[in-house]
């Protein structure tokens, strides 16, 4: 980008609306994220959601999630890509197959149009992977302090398929609880990087858009009950969502559940339970009994899946509640996370 | 993982269970005195493994929990003083004084940062020349020693704006302040593994002398705890009240040294006040005079209206017979009603290490 143009940092300027503010989504926005409903550049998106023979593709959903993830560059990620795979993962929790986005940025004044343009460059790299397009975007600028660097809503539009009914209250007694692998990398990796802790090996966040996964689960058994993507809160948060929703009790053994080591070792560490830890790139499913085998072998077939594990089960004891089984066999509540974990004094 | 799962293994697990089972003529009652063995005894399910043989109650060793409403009321308006950078474990943040929490502080503009180590709080003076960082300074022996080596460096450092607020404590006389009142029967003590890693193990040695009951010195893995509940019914079964090292990977004797003369350099020991047991004598440690320029009492005025009154709900806070063992969390009148972890009432609901917030996440009180 010519120098002469534009400055390298973000000026209120740039969203004055003028001149700047133009250069910017053209040579910023568009250069990256181009297609051919985003680059009309008309004050809304037409979207298609029909097949070839102009019927609906299913249920239309709509969504949207903001972004204010410090440090916006992590480990496995950034601001950019985690804006896409939020959303993406929200639709794909139910069932739906993700197709727009739109993409708004508060942008505080001061940020480095270099780090921009790579969140830019991420984000659409990322969306284009998950085969969704971003369609509609704002750019606002505000007063340097106004802001942390850049936050970002993403919403999202979807279509569930016919036959596909995924809803928490659907778990039901009997039901196989399914996670697609090791819980606790993004909430670690971000946490380490943001102190300023230092471990031998790197936690790299998870952060994945899991539409793909979603779709071959979908593909083998139509019929899965629950999919949930344990963010904020972690695994047992999520679980109890369900069992909370479902008025059923989970019961879910320690043992089982994926933990990466360097998580587990920086969690001891740090006094921290992987099982509230965040996650980007998971998902947990409750499926029928019958079809556990096959939808296990789905999700271990697939990269985002290989470390998918049979973690427990829904039963009819304990409604509401989740139970885990220790490592040494004994049984406790795994309760909510209530506040944010802090670690430990001594 | 190595160091850990060696530690957690069933199997060797239901073998000691089996031996404590063997060993144990009556069933007994031991204190844990550390915040940390009590999570790690809910988190485990520990107590459920030795119901019959084992009563367990939990002690007074949960920093934050045994810092008096005086001094947490004070430290939230010290956060409040224009210029002062509070700099504080996790833990402390959310803890509820009489009518605010430094949580509550710092949503109204204070400004209160949560650190790993008194390091880091030395690191955030030199980062802002023009605030002056205070340093909350809670925990028991465990904790001091950087804590000291902070005012060492700063003082070296000629740094002028780094000061701590010790509410520091020591666990010895929280101890004897238990048994004396005699509220509670105590057959023997499981003593706490990161204090003892400092102090030593001859540090207990007064349990047997002085009151005739056992102590093992624990760690924090289940099979350590477990090891040490069997080291406590062998002593009881023989009739010989004696301090076993069941930590010996992590404790000695005579303890670390180096951290004893940091802590001797730069605190006094005095009286203290603590939640629940009142005032003990020689159970406080303060910043010495020669350290004074450091101190955060002497050298920023906090404003004079700090100190609330309690509110109603408050006032009905057992928090200090849970600290005593006199009161298990879900004896409580406020435990799961007015007082949750999301809404806390007193300290013991808000610590990771204290007792209403370990029996509510873990759900001793439905399982």
């Amino acid at each position: 980008m010519p120098q002469d143009a534009m400055s390298d940092v973000i000026l209120m300027a740039h969203g004055s609306g003028g001149k700047l503010s133009h250069d910017l989504v053209e040579r910023v926005f568009i250069k990256h994220l181009s297609n051919p409903i985003l680059n009309s550049l008309e004050d809304a998106a037409a979207i298609d959601l029909t097949d070839g023979n102009g019927q609906l593709r299913g249920q239309p959903v709509f969504t949207t999630d903001s972004f204010v993830i410090q440090p916006i560059f992590f480990p496995g990620g950034d601001i950019g890509k985690l804006s896409v795979c939020g959303t993406v993962n929200d639709l794909s929790m139910q069932g739906a197959i993700p197709l727009y986005l739109s993409s708004g940025f508060i942008l505080e004044e001061g940020l480095p149009l270099r780090d921009l343009e790579t969140i830019v460059a991420s984000l659409a790299v990322t969306a284009r992977g998950a085969g969704v397009q971003v369609v509609a975007g704002d750019t606002k600028v505000v007063e340097h302090g106004s802001a942390d660097q850049v936050f970002i809503n993403t919403a999202g539009i979807g279509v569930v398929p016919p036959g596909v009914h995924i809803a928490a209250k659907r778990a039901r007694p009997g039901d196989v609880v399914l996670v697609s692998g090791a819980v606790g990398d993004h909430g670690l990796a971000i946490m380490t990087q943001r102190e300023g802790l230092r471990f031998e090996s790197p936690l790299q966040s998870d952060c994945a858009p899991l539409n793909d996964l979603v779709r071959a689960m979908l593909d083998v058994c139509p019929d899965i009950h629950v999919l949930r993507d344990p963010t904020r809160g972690g695994l047992a948060t999520t679980l109890n969502e369900i069992a909370e929703a479902a008025q059923t009790g989970i019961a879910i053994r320690e043992m089982a559940v994926p933990v990466h080591e360097p998580v587990r070792a920086a969690s001891e560490i740090l006094g921290l339970d992987p099982l509230y830890v965040a996650n980007e790139g998971k998902l947990i499913a409750i499926v029928p009994p019958a079809k556990a085998g096959i939808v296990l072998a789905a999700m271990r077939a697939h990269p985002l899946g290989r470390e998918a594990a049979h973690v427990g089960g829904v039963v009819s004891d304990h409604p509401g509640r989740v139970v885990l089984e220790t490592v040494l066999g004994t049984r406790r509540l795994l309760d909510m996370l209530v506040a944010e974990q802090l670690p430990r004094i001594c | 993982m190595r160091y850990t799962d060696e530690y957690r293994d069933p199997q060797a697990a239901r073998r000691l269970i089996d031996e404590i089972g063997r060993t144990t003529l009556a069933p007994f009652s031991i204190m844990e005195f550390c915040g940390g063995h009590t999570h790690a005894i809910m988190r485990y399910g520990i107590r459920q493994m030795l119901e019959g043989h084992v009563h367990m109650l939990s002690g007074p060793g949960c920093p934050v929990c045994v810092t008096a409403d005086v001094d947490i009321d004070r430290v939230i308006a010290l956060a409040t003083v224009p210029g002062v950078m509070v700099a504080t474990f996790g833990d402390m943040i959310r803890v509820p004084g009489t009518r605010s929490s430094l949580q509550q502080a710092r949503a109204t503009g204070a400004d209160v940062r949560i650190v790993y180590s008194a390091l880091d709080a030395l690191e955030l003076a030199q980062q802002n020349p023009d605030a002056s960082v205070v340093m909350l300074g809670i925990g028991f022996e465990t904790t001091v020693p950087t804590v000291a080596a902070s005012v060492i460096q700063a003082q070296e450092m000629g740094l002028t704006n780094y000061f701590v607020y010790s509410m520091h404590k020591l666990t010895e006389p929280a101890t004897r302040g238990i048994l004396d009142a005699g509220e509670v029967h105590l057959d023997a003590v499981l003593g706490p593994g990161h204090v003892s890693a400092i102090t030593g193990w001859g540090m207990w040695e007064f349990l047997p002398r002085d009151y005739g009951i056992p102590c093992a010195i624990s760690g924090f893995e289940p099979l350590d705890i477990l090891q040490a509940v069997l080291d406590i019914a062998r002593a009881l079964r023989d009739g010989e009240p004696r301090v076993s090292n069941s930590y010996r990977r992590g404790v000695t004797a005579e303890g670390n040294a180096v951290a004893q003369s940091l802590v001797a350099r730069v605190f006094s020991v005095d009286a203290a006040e603590w939640r629940g047991l009142g005032e003990i004598p020689d159970s406080g440690l303060w910043l010495r005079p020669e350290y004074q320029a450091f101190d955060a009492r002497a050298a920023i005025e906090i404003p004079e209206d700090a100190i609330a009154e309690p509110s109603p709900e408050r006032r009905a806070c057992r928090c200090g017979e849970v600290l005593r063992g006199v009161m298990t969390p879900p004896e409580c009148p406020l435990y799961d009603k007015l007082c949750t972890p999301a809404t806390p009432i007193g300290p013991c609901m808000v610590s990771a290490e204290g007792s209403c917030a370990a029996y509510y996440r873990y759900g001793g009180s439905i399982i």
